[in-house]
């Protein structure tokens, strides 16, 4: 073949957090400020270009009033790329609401550690392809992290070097990594901990937490070799919109979907 | 009426969202009467392919769907639903799919550490689409559209002539985009891959009309 070679895409996934109606940030998960609404958000996000959106419910309350999934069934009518919803996901019910919602995917964190089996039934029924293992990862040493769980707030005693494997034998698709200590604090991402999971696991693994501008993914991509880069303060905070940082990507020689 | 056949495979959802932006009137239906009826019908899936078969025999959806592609109603199989569009399929053992497009569906190749463009398997994300030939449903795509692919196998497609465009896994161009008279199949999800999804499942609802509905003929399995 003479086609000339074209480095793989690197998927860019806006996630927001979301509070009752709202978007909201916070620092190490924590001290959340109102960002705005989450339909109006989502829009302007695949319009300029996310190639996935995360919804990450933050008070995990999937039927409370100004519930995620009216959210995600609002943003459903006008996003057209992969939605993955997380935050309260416990039961088959559960996923089949978010799935009916509009969303694909679904991502498993407490439910999961209280009973890793959930994620094979999960897989099993709705297949690899829709359930992410959501890991909030604390570092206690320096080649050790703790795996949090009710977004950050609770410890679990659980070795995330060792949870990413288990998961993946029981048959998630993908791993959402979300760094605890850089989340929210815009100081660029934790590649140890990112590196250590890539080699440790084959399914796709999506980087979350601490972006600060777009050098920060392009320094991210070229030393950890990560499928995908999940954002949320750098495209809420306008600081590096989706295309600066695609284009960033494209211009360090890494594939980006313009 | 485009009729969504759910057979309890699939994000149905999504796809119903997708068709209601291209202002698509459709239905989502497990009945065989209305697949019968239908003026072009979309096979979703997800999952394994020897269960998705099954899911089609336990509600009875396979005979309906056969009586349709002969009567040349379009069809659009998408990811899995594409996949089981062949004559077989080697997913946790061989299994017999619908046989609409002569063809059967193999694991993707593993990467190779010399490959630059070396993906994981499964194959997840957005990828360039290789345009093999002009056909309705690619009409007005650029040279390097990028569609949202999630999967682990691929159609090895017996007729040349029935790819309209590839996608590269591994060093293997493997059919994204297939073609066999009025039945079409997408290995990607349309309704996931953005404005120019969206463009190309328009184009599948225009086209489901007189044009391509012609009646097929010997090379349509029974099973």
């Amino acid at each position: 073949m003479s086609r000339t070679a074209a480095p793989i895409p690197v998927r860019i996934i806006a996630r927001l957090d979301i509070k009752g109606a709202n978007v909201i940030k916070g620092v190490h998960l924590e001290g959340l400020r109102v960002i705005g609404s989450p339909g109006e958000i989502a829009r302007r996000y695949y319009k300029t270009g996310a190639d996935e959106i995360l919804y990450m419910d933050v008070v995990a309350s999937l039927y409370g009033r100004n519930n995620i999934l009216s959210v995600v069934e609002e943003a459903a009518r006008e996003v057209f790329v992969p939605m993955t919803v997380g935050g309260g996901i416990r039961t088959v019910e559960d996923i089949v609401a978010a799935l009916r919602s509009g969303a694909d995917k679904v991502a498993v964190n407490t439910a999961a550690i209280a009973r890793p089996e959930f994620l094979g039934e999960a897989a099993t029924i709705f297949g690899s392809q829709c359930i992410l293992l959501s890991v909030e990862a604390k570092r206690r040493a320096p080649d050790r992290w703790e795996a949090l769980t009710d977004n950050g707030r609770e410890t679990s005693g659980v070795d995330v070097l060792d949870w990413v494997v288990e998961a993946e034998q029981l048959g998630v698709g993908e791993i959402l990594l979300t760094s605890v200590d850089m989340e929210g604090t815009r100081r660029g991402f934790d590649k140890e901990l990112i590196a250590a999971v890539r080699e440790r696991v084959q399914v796709p693994v999506i980087a979350c937490g601490g972006a600060g501008q777009a050098d920060d993914v392009v320094d991210l991509v070229a030393e950890s070799d990560c499928d995908a880069v999940c954002c949320a303060s750098i495209f809420h905070y306008d600081v590096a919109p989706i295309g600066a940082v695609k284009q960033a990507l494209v211009a360090a020689g890494h594939g980006a979907r313009l | 009426m485009i009729v969504i056949v759910d057979y309890g495979r699939g994000n149905l959802f999504s796809l119903s969202k997708a068709l209601d932006r291209n202002g698509a009137r459709h239905c989502i239906s497990d009945q065989a009467a209305l697949v019968r009826r239908a003026d072009s019908l979309i096979l979703p899936g997800v999952g394994a392919f020897g269960a998705s078969m099954a899911a089609l025999r336990a509600r009875d959806l396979v005979a309906p769907l056969q009586g349709a592609v002969r009567a040349g109603t379009p069809l659009l199989g998408i990811c899995l639903g594409m996949q089981i569009l062949a004559v077989a399929g080697d997913e946790f053992g061989r299994h017999e799919g619908l046989g609409f497009i002569p063809g059967t569906v193999r694991r993707l190749p593993a990467p190779r550490a010399d490959d630059a463009e070396a993906v994981r398997i499964p194959n997840v994300g957005w990828r360039r689409l290789e345009s093999c030939r002009a056909d309705a449903l690619t009409r007005e795509f650029g040279d390097a559209e990028m569609m949202y692919f999630t999967h682990s196998f691929g159609m090895a497609v017996e007729d040349v002539d029935n790819v309209v465009a590839t996608v590269r896994v591994n060093g293997l161009d493997v059919p994204a985009i297939v073609r066999h008279g009025a039945i079409c199949g997408c290995q990607f999800h349309p309704e996931r891959s953005g404005e120019a999804g969206l463009a190309l499942l328009a184009r599948f609802v225009d086209r489901g009309d007189a044009d391509l509905a012609r009646p097929q003929t010997s090379s349509i399995g029974g099973n």
